[in-house]
């Protein structure tokens, strides 16, 4: 192996041609051209929402406005509410993301260890997957009461059997080569799974975490919006039924920008694991 | 070697092994005998499909034989499976790992990372010339460097046997020549004992002490051929100038044809 020639085959060129230029303007070009239009939509979406209630083509009462929402924004802040509403749901929705990535880890193994189990349990799975969950949360205040339990569990309930299934899944596609390389080199189950199954399937895992917080979410809002005293769920139902519609879709918003401030979370985490890995 | 009183170091007695599916029974390996001798290297040549890979894990333990057993016969007369070591087909180096984690791995989960262990990998990676990968990614290596290390993965260890299934295959015929080359000498040098699996009739010649071959599936030994080339050093390339190369050759052929 001649490594002088590799090393000088990858050394960065001092001079940039031009050809390397223009493509490098040219991809710059593409992603402004992307953020611009995305920007584009949303603000004229807002200035056309907001002209549209200005010019009376709906009625904000019922649609709200970019102006009530900043309105309604700075009341609650003032009543020093929002903060208790949202710290409240992103508590309760961690809370279940944490818990259903722990439960789906864990059953996961049980699953690989014992194909058996896998197989046995594989059908309750499915159909506890397609039940729709919000049909469960009025069982759960009878059985767990008007309380965070119920939320969280709801919560959980969302995102758990699919998590398992994603997860399992993933721990099955790990080349069975790469396990018989454990068994060659002397191994147990036990080194198969710590060595193999485990950082092998760390991009299935992060890929179903993303899936998971955003339906952890939906879960706690559905939760709170059966039981809940406090939280956005709840605020949303509470301005419905005082026919506030300004603090529903200020709620909404909050709970959007929520949904992508956790899912730019565990991009992040993404991110970081490739770089490191 | 085989020469001086040939040690055997394991026989195999009537093996025989076969995949049990519910569209029926495919037996892969049926009655297989032969001795294994102590730091021979033996080569096992057959057509697709006749078990080639099931005898090695058979002898490896990763499986167990149907019918038939496997006889072990150490130098210090201890009934003591000898360690083994297998190469398989394709690296798989673990791209979460570094270099020098991948080569370490056998050692780790055999809790064995002891200074003098370390210390023999240090010298492989020196011998091989990757020790200045050590930090890198399986990713950022060639295919012969990858090869490479996978070997030292499985030296690291130091088994009494190598079980070597088709390492070359997946490296371009240059890389192949320098790679099984390095592999030879080594196991000559360390006196181990190695078993390869292998398609390439030549390479079995240039650098086998015998070739067993295989009858298509199910497998049985059709023949056993000792090689002894005219030549002062068996390394894969000097082996394939030497003048009965060509008859060997022509021998194989026909064994495997017929």
């Amino acid at each position: 192996m001649n490594l002088s020639t590799q090393t000088a085959s990858e050394m960065p060129l001092s001079s940039v041609s031009s050809e390397q230029t223009a493509f490098l303007e040219k991809h710059k070009k593409y992603h402004l051209c992307i953020a611009f239009s995305r920007w584009s939509i949303l603000v004229i979406f807002l200035l056309l929402w907001e002209l549209a209630t200005q010019l009376s083509w709906i009625d904000g009462f019922f649609f709200s406005s970019p102006s009530r929402i900043v309105l309604c924004l700075i009341r609650l802040l003032r009543q020093n509410e929002l903060l208790t509403h949202c710290s409240i749901t992103l508590a309760e929705t961690f809370l279940s993301f944490l818990l259903v990535t722990v439960l789906s880890v864990l059953s996961s193994i049980i699953f690989w260890y014992s194909q058996k189990t896998a197989e046995i349990v594989e059908p309750f799975l499915v159909v506890l997957n397609s039940l729709p969950k919000s049909a469960l949360a009025p069982l759960f205040i009878v059985w767990l009461g008007t309380g965070m339990k119920t939320i969280i569990v709801a919560g959980i309930s969302v995102a758990l059997f699919g998590s398992i299934i994603s997860i399992y899944n993933g721990f099955k596609q790990i080349d069975a080569e790469e396990v018989t390389l454990i068994y060659t080199l002397h191994g147990t189950k036990l080194d198969v799974l710590q060595k193999v199954i485990i950082p092998g399937s760390i991009p299935t895992l992060l890929s179903t975490m993303k899936v998971n917080i955003g339906l952890a979410l939906v879960g706690v809002v559905i939760g709170e919006f059966l039981s809940a005293k406090r939280g956005l769920g709840y605020l949303i139902i509470y301005g419905s039924q005082v026919f506030q519609l300004d603090l529903v879709i200020t709620s909404i918003i909050i709970l959007c920008l929520i949904a992508m401030g956790l899912y730019l979370c565990i991009q992040y985490m993404e991110h970081f694991y490739k770089k490191h890995h | 070697m085989i020469e001086t009183q040939p040690k055997v170091l394991m026989a195999l007695k009537n093996v025989s092994y076969s995949y049990h599916s519910l569209s029926g029974e495919i037996p892969a390996l049926s009655n297989i005998s032969f001795n294994i001798y102590n730091e021979e290297f033996l080569a096992i040549v057959g057509p697709s499909g006749c078990g080639k890979s099931t005898l090695l894990s058979l002898i490896a333990k990763l499986n167990e034989p149907e019918q038939g057993t496997i006889f072990v016969e150490n130098p210090d007369g201890m009934i003591r499976y000898p360690k083994v070591g297998y190469m398989l087909q394709r690296d798989h180096l673990f791209e979460w790992r570094t270099i020098y984690r991948n080569v370490t791995l056998g050692l780790e989960i055999n809790h064995q990372l002891q200074e003098e262990r370390l210390a023999y990998v240090e010298q492989l990676l020196e011998e091989y010339g990757l020790s200045s990968f050590r930090n890198k990614k399986p990713s950022e290596l060639s295919g012969g460097m990858r090869q490479r290390a996978a070997l030292i993965r499985t030296l690291a260890l130091n088994p009494d046997i190598l079980l070597l299934d088709e390492p070359f295959s997946a490296l371009d015929y240059q890389t192949r020549l320098s790679v099984s080359g390095d592999i030879c000498q080594l196991i000559r040098k360390t006196g181990k004992t190695a078993i390869l699996i292998t398609h390439d009739l030549s390479e079995a010649i240039s650098i086998a002490d015998r070739i067993i071959v295989l009858s298509k599936r199910p497998g049985t030994v059709k023949k056993i051929i000792p090689i002894s080339l005219s030549v002062a050093h068996k390394t894969p390339l000097e082996s394939r100038n030497a003048v009965e190369f060509r008859d060997y050759f022509n021998l194989l052929w026909k064994e495997i044809d017929s």
